[in-house]
């Protein structure tokens, strides 16, 4: 019987030498649920997928995933776990060098021994899932910004994880684009059963098809709650975050010394 | 006054540490060499990419060097009457020296300029850590067979640069100015001896393929991922690799001169 929790944070602390991005995180991703963790620029959203991967270790505190410590795991513990996850990049970091159809093959290729008839029609059928079968043969440097952020989802989910990460699925995307990839999500999370574990700040496609969402905010996890929660929630920075306020807890203005001052008056 | 003393202490400091954090590439690489092995055809397609398409360049340069070492080469020994000396003057010339160092350096600008911005950009466009994050090793999948490949590389490509260099010394200096054919080979035959020139020639080259390949993916594989960190480290891929296989030449032939 598996556990219905696969990820979970505890007490995560993270920070580089000149900085501490995360102070005190705790976050629970259940099974089969599409999970967004939202906030500002720079807050560490980020962070927290590369310490899921096991790519960075945290300063104290712990990642767990399938019940086991990530940072505690060797190279060999990483590697399995890590094939239990997929990950959509920012921009898709298709390998450039690879057709459409070689960059989905590419992790089945690296960990299976299928024969090429099964590769194919596993890498069709994944294809097929993101609407881009027909562009099998194309390069990556053929397909526009929503194309090569579909293949990479095909390729994120060729082995069938266990967890899908996202990180900025939706940026610098078309209306249209951002539509198909927040379907996709979706629908891909329900057929796979997985997990689905989103970075984003787009506040309207997110509380559209998300489960439960994390704010982060000065290294802590401000708010949380369903989408329907978040949206009568009264904290000032949730307000802000959602109906997109200028000014509030967090400033228009970088810290600076007085303007009047600056100007030499 | 102790601001320059201190610049002078952090730039030293930061050379030792990017020496150190490439000697640990280094053994990261052998480390991942048995599981790159098993797929050789990896390493096979960058001996295409860094050797077989460094030939054109490699070939005209050999050809060039060659011809004019010939015309110098006459010049000088006809004042001493020696001009049938030649072809050997031509061959030590290319196999202990310039076919070595040449090759490597030309190698560096060719094929190491390549390895550090395809792998800069990799890293720059995450493909490197999305590699990682599908479970698979950078190391072995992309690092580990252009290690290889450079070092199956260079040796080859500085015999070819050797023999074509040789084929440029003898058309300028028998058929051009008319050095007796028989006195070229012969001679050259004659004193250049296999274990002592060719092979030394051979390990020089091997250690300036290491040196330059492990410079090209250690750039690339640290540098900061913008399109400037990238473009620096192309240009300090070309410097050192440079530097190094001129430093590296001194050192190995006072070596085999002192054997």
């Amino acid at each position: 019987m598996k556990k219905d929790l696969i990820v979970s944070i505890k007490d995560l602390a993270f920070g580089y030498a000149e900085r501490q991005i995360h102070r005190k995180i705790n976050m629970n991703f259940h099974r089969g649920k599409v999970v967004a963790i939202m906030g500002g620029s720079g807050c560490g959203k980020t962070t927290i997928l590369r310490l899921i991967g096991g790519q960075i270790k945290p300063t104290s505190g712990q990642v767990e995933v399938d019940g086991k410590i990530v940072h505690e795991q060797g190279r060999k513990g990483i590697y399995e776990l890590r094939r239990k996850m997929g990950m959509l990049f920012q921009h898709g970091a298709l390998f450039s060098d690879l057709s459409v159809y070689e960059n989905v093959a590419f992790p089945i290729r690296e960990h299976t021994d299928l024969n090429e008839a099964v590769i194919k029609d596993l890498v069709l059928m994944k294809l097929n899932a993101v609407g881009l079968r027909g562009a099998h043969n194309l390069m990556p440097t053929e397909l526009s910004g929503g194309m090569a952020r579909r293949v990479a989802l095909a390729r994120a989910v060729a082995l069938d994880p266990d967890i899908i990460m996202y990180d900025e699925p939706f940026a610098g995307l078309d209306p249209i684009s951002m539509g198909v990839i927040c379907d996709l999500i979706r629908t891909l999370n329900d057929a796979l059963g997985a997990t689905s574990i989103i970075v984003t700040h787009d506040v309207t496609e997110t509380f559209a098809f998300a489960d439960y969402i994390y704010f982060i905010a000065d290294g802590i996890v401000a708010a949380e709650g369903s989408p329907s929660d978040l949206k009568k929630s009264q904290l000032p920075f949730v307000k802000q975050f959602i109906y997109s306020e200028k000014d509030g807890p967090v400033p228009f203005h970088y810290q600076a010394n007085e303007y009047i001052s600056d100007l030499g008056l | 006054m102790l601001t320059f003393f201190e610049n002078i202490g952090r730039g030293l400091r930061l050379k030792i540490t990017r020496l150190g954090a490439a000697t640990r590439l280094f053994f990261t690489i052998i480390s991942y060499s048995s599981e790159s092995f098993k797929r050789f055809n990896l390493t096979i397609r960058e001996i295409y990419f860094t050797g077989v398409l460094s030939l054109i360049i490699i070939i005209v340069s050999a050809f060039f060097v060659g011809m004019v070492l010939g015309l110098q080469g006459y010049y000088t020994l006809q004042k001493y009457g020696s001009s049938e000396a030649i072809g050997v003057l031509v061959a030590l010339a290319l196999v202990r020296e310039l076919g070595p160092v040449v090759t490597a350096l030309l190698f560096a600008g060719r094929a190491g300029t390549a390895i550090t911005a395809e792998i800069g950009l990799m890293k720059a466009t995450e493909q490197l850590s999305a590699m990682e994050m599908m479970a698979v090793s950078p190391v072995a999948r992309i690092v580990a067979p252009r290690f290889w490949a450079g070092i199956i590389t260079m040796p080859l490509l500085a015999s070819i640069f050797s023999m074509v260099g040789i084929i440029g010394g003898y058309v300028v200096a028998v058929p051009l100015i008319g050095v007796d054919e028989g006195a070229f080979w012969s001679q050259m035959q004659a004193n250049v001896d296999f274990s002592y020139d060719i092979v030394n020639g051979f390990i020089k080259s091997l250690v300036f393929g290491i040196a330059c390949t492990i410079i090209a993916l250690f750039e690339g594989y640290d540098a900061p991922p913008t399109a400037e960190g990238v473009s620096r480290a192309t240009t300090r891929t070309v410097v050192t690799s440079s530097l190094a296989v001129l430093g590296l030449d001194f050192v190995l032939t006072s070596f085999m001169l002192s054997v």
